[in-house]
């Protein structure tokens, strides 16, 4: 099944979309909703937050270029140095722009 | 660790201006790459108003890029929903990670700050909310700030797009990528939760290679997950 992308077809392919997104913005504070706190339920929970993260990030550090290997690392080196979030991403950034710009 | 206190969990007017203005330096890079988004959009042959319209409404930059490759005369709707709902998964996972704290507000409040759920705003939350503060504030404050730049930056896009016709030589794809990392490695930090971070990662890249496309943030959170909830923490620590 396909949608004609003119006219008013784009809005409903946009609202399909939205109506997606919207369904994981709230589908997992409802399934939690039915699923009691209890300590095991805790520690999964932190477990997987910081999972995310480092779900995310793995496939783009191994899998980009020279210059996104590089903007993590600058970031994690001035993390580990400075601890402020936004020096360490901009310098994260500005590697990455140097390099490519080489 | 996780225990959800109410002083924590409370959401005031000051509380999400405080955190609307914490993001808005990262909301710069996001209006940047809403831009670049615009632009791409233009070039798959969307108007100005339904390419703004879809920044407004959706509100996913990576699922919104990928949409535009399946843009043509005629968009397929289910690898279309597919591709939307694998990117977006992720957003099951943050609100369940939040869940602690949103059981506390009341049900409007609750699904209303996930509107605006995103990357930067939950992880900056969660940080919030691990170190026992107020996290709510940044996640909507901060959430507005994300969502009405990267949709004006969307906007402007379509007009100053040559400006940015190439955001990746200005590292901008890093954006998110260095936020997010530096999130992680500004949190707390055990032995246990390394193990569990390589397990998430060598999971999650297994399934980036073997599995099907956009899999792997899902498949790399809940391994480290799991792990997690049968590997506990001893009780007594806190």
């Amino acid at each position: 099944m396909s949608i004609e992308s003119a006219g008013a077809g784009t809005f409903f392919l946009i609202l399909i979309m939205a109506a997606v997104t919207l369904v994981t913005r709230w589908g997992g504070v409802f399934v939690m909703s039915f699923v009691p706190i209890n300590y095991r339920v805790q520690q999964f929970i932190s477990a997987m937050s910081g999972s995310v993260l480092i779900a995310v990030l793995t496939p783009l550090a191994v899998t980009g270029d020279n210059g996104a290997r590089l903007a993590l690392l600058t970031t994690g080196v001035m993390m580990l140095l400075v601890k402020k979030p936004l020096p360490a991403i901009a310098a994260g950034i500005a590697v990455a722009a140097l390099w490519r710009n080489l | 660790m996780v225990s959800a206190e109410s002083s924590v969990s409370d959401l005031t007017f000051v509380e999400a201006w405080a955190g609307f203005k914490n993001l808005l330096p990262i909301s710069l890079f996001v209006a940047v790459f809403g831009g670049a988004f615009g632009l791409a959009a233009a070039q798959a042959g969307l108007s100005e108003f339904s390419t703004v319209v879809m920044s407004l409404l959706v509100f996913a930059g990576a699922a919104q890029f990928a949409a535009l490759d399946l843009w043509g005369a005629h968009v397929p709707v289910i690898p279309l929903m597919i591709t939307v709902f694998a990117i977006n998964a992720r957003h099951l996972l943050m609100g369940a990670t939040l869940y602690p704290w949103l059981r506390e507000l009341p049900l409007a409040k609750r699904y209303g700050v996930m509107l605006v759920v995103s990357d930067a705003n939950w992880a900056m939350s969660m940080q919030a909310f691990n170190s026992r503060k107020a996290g709510f504030g940044v996640l909507l404050g901060g959430g507005i700030a994300l969502w009405a730049s990267w949709t004006i930056g969307t906007w402007l896009g379509i007009y100053l797009g040559s400006a940015i016709k190439n955001p990746v030589s200005l590292g901008l794809d890093m954006v998110m990528g260095c936020f997010l990392l530096a999130m992680a490695i500004g949190g707390k930090k055990s032995s246990r939760m390394s193990i569990i971070w390589i397990v998430a990662a060598a999971a999650a890249l297994l399934a980036y290679w073997y599995l099907p496309k956009n899999c792997h943030v899902v498949v790399g959170a809940l391994a480290g997950g799991l792990l997690g909830a049968f590997w506990m923490e001893k009780k007594d620590e806190h």
